[in-house]
């Protein structure tokens, strides 16, 4: 899909192997100019070489990273022009908090004065102005990664590349620091590339999600596209939760296709890639997208089932449906009314609430 | 309780096991007497003046200081450059190449010593300053590729990357992240050298010439020809000067880590 901003990085054909194993595999990828861009995925798939080759840790195999039209290959990462931030912060534990923030700017051969008053700058844009004389282990994690952040914009970087830059801090300076690193962007204008395993942060902050398994990037989109048109079976279990039923298309008609249950059971679906009748695919539900009722009601896909179990977890209603072809999870606003196990229930859902997706 | 007293008298006694020799010989370096035995007839420094002003003890002493010092210098360029050259992952061998790097620990000071004279007097080293400092940094070398290498191992990679990225070259990282950081590793390398030389009596046999007779070999012969208490007075000087520079290591490597 193309994106409406003028493309400012381009990884072309990418691959990397470390001795024979391969971690990203023939990998194209384009980002905008000021653009947010995730890569999200489990461990081992690759998200994080590429963005050490887009730093010049690394060195691709073969293919061409290029920046602003540009080849880079072989421009050392001290000429690069990019903010790192790394999950371990890798702060300059000898240093002070100023002196930290000021280290790119020395590195440019920038006047005291200047250097001065830009480094107050950054300090103040996170907040940390009054600890600038304290050295970096004196300062708690969330701190530190702020002071990390400061020095890796204080050089009004091209582009800033953050490795998991928040796994480490707690759940709820997490979700501060999210938004904090979303609005920086905004103000900014910054150009960012975000590599997470953690979806929901994906989902929040980006404007573009890239979803990574294997060494290779399964599908790309914004946060709506890889959430409620997930491509592949691996991008709909890895963003979310999801049920997945088995089937059989039976009839394509345009976006749509009905798709055959094992139980007998017909369900017109969303198509996201393209699928021909006769052949098995998965239907990918969202529980959230599921409205039980003890009528049948008036919805295009209705599936007879019965709770089996009926959790209360504060913010949503959590139910287990069983019937003999296809379990169902579905999940329940909480001002719901409650449906005991045992219950004779109708799972109902749109059309455009499920998708078709190719094993 | 009494599991508690008992490992309390086992420490004292093995304390006092390693320490034994040193409260033997310290009180003669204050005797008054010409042989070095006890009893103690009475209190004088007049060993204390003989070493200073005696030209054989003076001389001994100028020279540990010369050898020590270049030692001191020559093992720590060598052995913080080697630390480096082991942290990366493309030299081939590189536990072995290790092990070699430490071998002069274990091997003989004899075999060493032998093997020393041989290969100086093809250069025509013998008898020189610079001859004695050679034999004495291949000997000094480990203890600097060992501390250096746990002060490198404690460094966080990452960090010397992230100063790259931030357009630091590999030299400016090296100078203003990497060494920094790696200081005190390099203090407490460069301290061992320096005892190992001021130590040092076998190589020393066998490569220095009279003109290069250290305070260590000085009291080698002097222990053979007269047992004299200036042995026991240049020792006490040792131990204070070890004492000493233990202690401005310990202090130094206390303000780095408080500015961490």
């Amino acid at each position: 899909m193309e994106y409406p901003l003028a493309e400012f990085i381009r990884f072309d054909r990418i691959t990397k192997f470390y001795g024979s194993l391969c971690v990203v595999e023939n990998l194209d990828l384009g980002i905008g100019k000021g653009e947010f861009v995730s890569l999200l995925g489990p461990s081992g798939s690759g998200k994080t070489t590429l963005l050490m080759m887009l730093a010049g840790f690394e060195q691709p195999t073969s293919g061409a990273i290029l920046l602003d039209g540009a080849a880079i290959n072989a421009v050392p990462t001290h000429k690069r022009d990019m903010g790192v931030v790394f999950q371990s912060y890798a702060l300059f534990p000898h240093m002070t908090v100023g002196e930290n923030v000021a280290f790119p700017l020395q590195m440019r051969g920038l006047g005291r004065a200047e250097i001065a008053g830009r480094v107050k700058r950054a300090l103040d844009m996170v907040q940390l102005s009054a600890l600038s004389e304290r050295r970096p282990s004196q300062l708690s994690g969330g701190q530190q990664q702020r002071v990390a952040l400061a020095r890796a914009l204080v050089f009004e970087p091209r582009v800033v590349l953050m490795d998991e830059p928040l796994g480490a801090l707690d759940k709820q300076l997490r979700e501060q620091m999210q938004l904090d690193i979303r609005d920086l962007h905004r103000r900014l204008g910054l150009t960012i590339v975000f590599v997470t395993h953690d979806q929901s942060e994906a989902l929040t902050m980006s404007d573009r999600v890239a979803v990574f398994n294997r060494g290779r990037i399964e599908q790309i989109g914004t946060p709506r596209q890889v959430y409620d048109e997930p491509a592949t079976r691996f991008v709909a279990e890895f963003i979310g939760e999801t049920n997945l039923v088995e089937g059989v298309v039976e009839a394509v008609e345009g976006a749509e296709a009905t798709v055959r249950l094992s139980s007998g059971a017909r369900i017109v679906s969303a198509v996201s890639a393209p699928v021909a009748s006769g052949q098995p695919v998965y239907l990918s539900i969202r529980p959230e997208r599921v409205d039980l009722s003890e009528t049948r009601g008036e919805a295009r896909n209705v599936l007879e089932t019965e709770v089996a179990d009926f959790v209360y977890q504060g913010d949503h209603l959590r139910v287990q449906l069983q019937n003999d072809a296809h379990p169902l999870i579905a999940k329940l606003g909480r001002r719901s009314r409650e449906f005991p196990p045992g219950t004779k229930v109708y799972a109902a859902f749109s059309a455009g609430d499920c998708r078709v997706i190719a094993p | 309780m009494p599991m508690k007293l008992a490992k309390t008298a086992f420490a004292t006694l093995t304390i006092l096991f390693l320490v034994a020799p040193l409260i033997a010989i310290l009180p003669l370096a204050f005797t008054s007497s010409v042989i070095l035995t006890y009893p103690v007839p009475s209190w004088s420094m007049r060993w204390f003046h003989e070493l200073f002003f005696a030209d054989a003890w003076r001389r001994a002493i100028v020279n540990s200081l010369i050898v020590g010092t270049g030692t001191t210098v020559l093992a720590t360029a060598l052995g913080t450059a080697a630390s480096l050259g082991l942290r990366n992952r493309v030299v081939l061998f590189r536990g072995a190449v290790r092990t070699l790097f430490l071998l002069p620990m274990v091997v003989p000071a004899v075999v060493l010593g032998v093997g020393m004279q041989v290969l100086l007097a093809r250069f025509g080293l013998t008898n020189s300053y610079m001859g004695v400092i050679i034999a004495h940094t291949v000997v000094a070398v480990p203890f600097v590729v060992v501390s250096v290498t746990g002060a490198l191992a404690g460094i966080d990679e990452r960090v010397e990357l992230a100063a790259e990225s931030l357009g630091a070259a590999p030299a400016t990282v090296f100078r203003r992240v990497t060494l920094p950081l790696a200081m005190p590793g390099v203090l407490s390398g460069a301290v061992l050298a320096f005892a190992t030389s001021l130590d040092e009596v076998v190589l020393t046999l066998f490569v220095a010439g009279p003109n290069q007779r250290t305070l260590a070999r000085q009291m080698f012969s002097s222990i053979r020809e007269n047992i004299s208490p200036a042995i026991a007075a240049a020792a006490f000087l040792f131990i204070a000067a070890t004492l000493l520079i233990g202690l401005a290591v310990v202090l130094s490597r206390s303000v780095l880590a408080k500015r961490r």
